[in-house]
């Protein structure tokens, strides 16, 4: 079946062990294609290992912006046998597969990182269709379908490559392998050379001697096709698009990190853990930061022992005044759930980046899910407000990481920032980010004046109760302002007390800022409502990464006259009932779509609304959603199939 | 500016240790030191634990923050590091720093932030009614315990030499002129000090009480003779002021942390300014930091509009 894939859109796909410079060559493959004028989406998949599982990084190209990926592949592009078993069965009946010649005879049995399971899959596969357990087999399968392939001897290449620049050493080194098999691709794609060349000089730009030689390579390559090859019956050449013009290509930890460059974050500490660390290390390799001014700022990022004392360590910088954050994962943040509560108890900002992975315990360490959201609204014991965002693709990711901060310090509280490794690690063309935006501290002062302190013996009132739940706020270290803080219940002087009187009051007092935030926050951040300009009452409702796969399966039953809605939740805790419940009023068929196992929206959903939930999508087996298998799901709903939930099971 | 006296350091909230426990003697040693050193007190913060000592704060009239169980250490380097001005103390008991908290003492050995911890070492979990903490020895029986402590206990001197600590001293909760004077050196030191301080619970450490330290009940002698005694009196000295003194001083200190029984040291077993505080090493790389650090830095200007520029890192991204 091939859906979506029109004369101007291209899935790509390169596939490799890791620490073989996948990563750096679907970089430069994108790069390439983007300063062609293309949008681009690419996604990113890796095994916990450091180096020889398979990873493999898969990259739509379009002429209009692009925020999912399909279940199918246009362009397999391969230099190892392990890429062409695990994905050819995947490639489209017009599409490409480039691989290795000297491979061809390569035995399924004979690839060590093929687990059993993959094993047994790919050889049924092939004893199935009567073809050998080889290379040759599923290339002869993929051609049946009808796909082309290119036969490329990389090694001899490689060696005419050394010989014309005259150093043997190049051909015992076989680096630019990755960037040979590119190249090839983007000749078959009919992109220009010079595309290609200026990405390779950006990618491998601070080592002048890597620049040459994969420069070379490309353009032996690039070439080879040309000479050796005929290209003329190739469907997926495409066509060049106009420039794009002020555009980034950027993941999604680049763009976090970024927005709290620009939000104020001053202190972000961090434990490793995948796919949270990307984050972090970006922070810190832009830790000087320009200012309007012409100052420097800067961002002191700080690796603790473990993420107890990653956010516990946060907690403590945010009571001196800076805009503090931590970032993690699930297991990390399973151990961060008591000091959340310290900080609800005690009103301190704090924003806490939650980049979800496939759990539970350590799950799939470098897959995705997102089923982290009914722990994130309940970590820690006892009631105590927090705020928890959830982003839907890069571009909020962005602007979400400057508003969090806003909400941390508005509301004195803990924000919790749901991002997740679909978003983290893909890749995404975005329009290029704003600065005209606003940082909002609350009630802050860093200067109180002598008279003005109040409460006994001239201390201050940091949780003095009064009309507003919130209280103003100085930073530790102010004069004229002693106060104290504890987890214990406490006065509004913070000591300890366990009177009954004052602990309702400070109860409600904490707890009323959720509806103060209800009140306050912008229905653009609540939830937003895709309508695709009809008043269909069939509703698809999601959170998080899941949005560009939704809006894109949803344009393409709109172009075939299925109207749905799209409702995208953004703010999960508190519920924004009332905004979710309008959208929901007329609603004759609710479908839920969610990368977890129990529909963990749809529950809230239920739960605050009243409104059941019909059909639940639902998928866990670590690969994000795509495009194709939500639009087939839906159809299938729209086309009376009873099945109430839907498993999806795409991926590889 | 007025001088401030010792009770201004002191607030009037009820204090409800039990009579006789040797937290008093800390709690007024800490105010002594503060008192002495005429720190300003809004510039003070006190950090504390989980537990009896974790109290303390509340009784101090310098800015005070009464964290988690275990993680006093973490909470008051971010603070440290976010404000390097600010003249932060950590406190905590022994269950606190050595049994929740044992990852976190081991991790601020290796950063070295500038701030001293004290432990108020008393063997028994007081306020959960007197379980055996990581500080009583094996066999040992104190008061509450069902059956003689089986586990052994962590000695906390050698842990925070091998840890990292470039200041490790031990004091005595009744002999406040020696811990003041402790607290103050712990204090002006460069670097993480670390202050075991030696203290009898009254109510559930019925083995080393305070007639115990006092050689009281010692069987053998009709006199009592106080089983602590002053290392700098016998002639050693902690200071390191040359890095090849660090192996000699070593056997030393890890020779002392095993003296128990008739014959227990108090004093500054080792200061070590040599090793670069993490403030310092955050400064090789942000050299502005001292004058500029996280808390001081503004981040927007009047009109609520960011203070940070991204375009350039943007444009190291920016497709053409």
């Amino acid at each position: 079946m091939s859906f979506l894939a029109n004369a101007n859109s291209i899935s790509w796909l390169i596939g490799g062990p890791q620490g073989s410079g996948v990563d750096s060559a679907a970089n430069i493959f994108a790069k390439t294609c983007a300063k062609e004028g293309f949008h681009i989406f690419g996604k990113r998949e890796f095994y916990s290992n450091i180096k020889g599982e398979h990873s493999y990084f898969t990259i739509r190209i379009s002429e209009k912006p692009v925020s999912s990926q399909l279940e199918e592949i246009n362009m397999l592009v391969s230099f190892d046998a392990e890429t062409v078993f695990r994905h050819a069965d995947k490639v489209s009946p017009s599409g490409v597969i480039i691989y290795d010649s000297s491979l061809a005879e390569t035995v399924l049995d004979e690839v060590p990182s093929i687990d059993f399971q993959a094993n047994k899959r790919i050889g049924k596969l092939l004893e199935d269709s009567g073809q050998p357990l080889n290379l040759s087999g599923m290339l002869e399968l993929a051609k049946a379908r009808g796909c082309i392939v290119y036969g490329l001897p990389y090694y001899e290449m490689i060696e005419a490559v050394a010989k014309k620049m005259n150093d043997p050493k190049l051909s015992k080194l076989s680096r630019v392998v990755n960037v040979m098999a590119i190249s090839a691709s983007i000749s078959l794609l009919g992109i220009k050379k010079d595309m290609l060349i200026s990405a390779i000089q950006e990618v491998f730009g601070s080592k002048p001697k890597l620049v040459t030689s994969n420069i070379e390579a490309a353009e032996y390559a690039y070439s080879y096709i040309g000479t050796k090859f005929d290209t003329k019956n190739i469907k997926n050449k495409i066509t060049p698009k106009d420039v794009l013009k002020d555009y980034v290509l950027i993941s999604g930890s680049q763009a976090a990190a970024i927005g709290k460059i620009l939000g104020g974050c001053r202190f972000q500490t961090y434990y490793p853990i995948t796919p949270a660390s990307d984050e972090s290390e970006f922070l810190e390799s832009n830790q000087i930061i320009d200012q309007v001014d012409g100052k420097n700022g800067s961002v002191v990022v700080v690796q603790t022992e473990d993420e107890i004392a990653a956010i516990t360590m946060a907690i403590g910088a945010s009571l001196t005044g800076v805009r503090t954050a931590t970032a993690t994962s699930g297991p990390g943040f399973s151990l961060m759930a008591e000091a959340l509560g310290w900080a609800g108890m005690n009103e301190v900002p704090l924003v806490v980046t939650m980049y979800q992975r496939a759990g539970p315990s350590t799950g799939l360490p470098t897959r995705h899910e997102q089923s982290d959201l009914l722990f994130a609204i309940n970590a820690g014991h006892g009631d105590f407000p927090k705020i928890v965002l959830a982003s839907g693709d890069i571009e909020e990711a962005f602007y979400d990481s400057i508003k969090v901060f806003n909400f941390a310090e508005i509301y004195q509280l803990p924000v919790i920032h749901l991002l997740d490794k679909a978003i983290s690690s893909s890749i995404q063309t975005c329009k290029r980010f704003s600065n005209d935006l606003k940082i909002e501290r609350g009630k802050f002062k860093s200067v109180i004046d002598k008279n003005q302190s109040e409460g006994t013996a001239g201390h201050f009132q940091r949780f003095k109760l009064e009309d507003s739940p919130i209280s103003m706020r100085v930073p530790i270290g102010t004069e004229n302002a002693i106060f104290w803080n504890t987890g214990d219940e406490h006065t509004e002087e913070g000591h300890i007390s366990e009177d009954p009187e004052n602990r309702n009051k400070m109860m409600d007092k904490r707890m009323k800022k959720l509806d103060l935030a209800l009140e306050k926050i912008a229905e653009n951040d609540k939830a937003i409502c895709y309508d695709f300009e009809s008043d269909s009452k069939n509703v698809v409702i999601s959170w998080g990464s899941t949005k560009g796969a939704i809006l894109e399966a949803l344009e393409k039953l709109s172009e075939e006259g299925s109207k749905l809605r799209f409702i995208q939740v953004r703010l999960l805790h508190p519920f924004p009932t009332e905004t979710v419940k309008k959208f929901l009023t007329d609603a004759k068929l609710v479908i839920d779509v969610e990368m977890n196992y129990s529909s963990q929206l749809g529950s809230l959903v239920q739960q605050n609304t009243g409104k059941e939930i019909d059909y639940k999508i639902v998928k866990y087996n670590g690969r994000p959603m795509s495009t194709t298998e939500i639009y087939i799901a839906l159809k299938s709903i729209l086309s009376g199939n009873n099945e109430r939930r839907i498993v999806l099971d795409g991926g590889t | 500016m007025a001088e401030l006296k010792l009770a201004d350091y002191k607030t009037t909230v009820h204090n409800d240790w039990c009579p006789g426990c040797g937290d008093f003697g800390i709690l007024s040693a800490i105010q002594m030191a503060l008192s002495e050193m005429q720190i300003p007190r809004h510039k003070a913060v006190i950090f504390s634990g989980i537990g009896c000592s974790g109290k303390t704060p509340h009784f101090i009239n310098v800015y005070g923050i009464h964290t988690l169980h275990g993680r006093v250490l973490p909470f008051a380097q971010g603070a440290k590091i976010a404000n390097p001005d600010l003249e932060i103390i950590a406190v905590g008991g022994d269950g606190d720093g050595l049994g929740i908290g044992a990852g976190h003492f081991v991790g601020a050995g290796r950063k070295n932030v500038d701030i001293p911890y004290l432990i108020f070492n008393n063997e028994v979990y007081g306020l959960t009614k007197g379980q055996a903490s990581p500080t009583l020895r094996l066999g040992e029986k104190t008061k509450s315990l069902v059956t003689p402590n089986t586990n052994n206990s962590v000695n906390p001197i050698a842990l925070a030499f091998v840890s990292g600590f470039t200041f490790i001293a031990r004091s005595y909760s009744y002999d406040v002129k020696h811990l003041k004077d402790t607290i103050k050196r712990a204090i002006t030191h460069k670097g993480l000090a670390f202050v075991d301080v030696l203290q009898p619970c009254p109510t559930y450490d019925d083995i080393h009480t305070r007639e115990w330290f006092q050689g009281k009940n010692k069987p053998d002698s009709e006199k009592a003779v106080p089983r602590i005694y002053k290392i700098e009196e016998a002639g050693y000295d902690g200071v390191i002021r040359e890095e090849s003194e660090v192996n000699g001083k070593m056997s030393k200190i890890l020779e002392f942390s095993s003296e128990w029984g008739d014959k227990i040291p108090i004093g500054i077993f080792y200061q070590n300014e040599l090793i670069p505080s993490y403030h310092e090493r955050i400064a090789e790389n942000i050299k502005d930091y001292f004058a500029r650090p996280p808390s001081h830095q503004e981040i927007s200007d009047i009109e609520n509009k960011p203070a940070a520029r991204i375009d350039k890192i943007l444009d190291k991204l920016q497709i053409n």
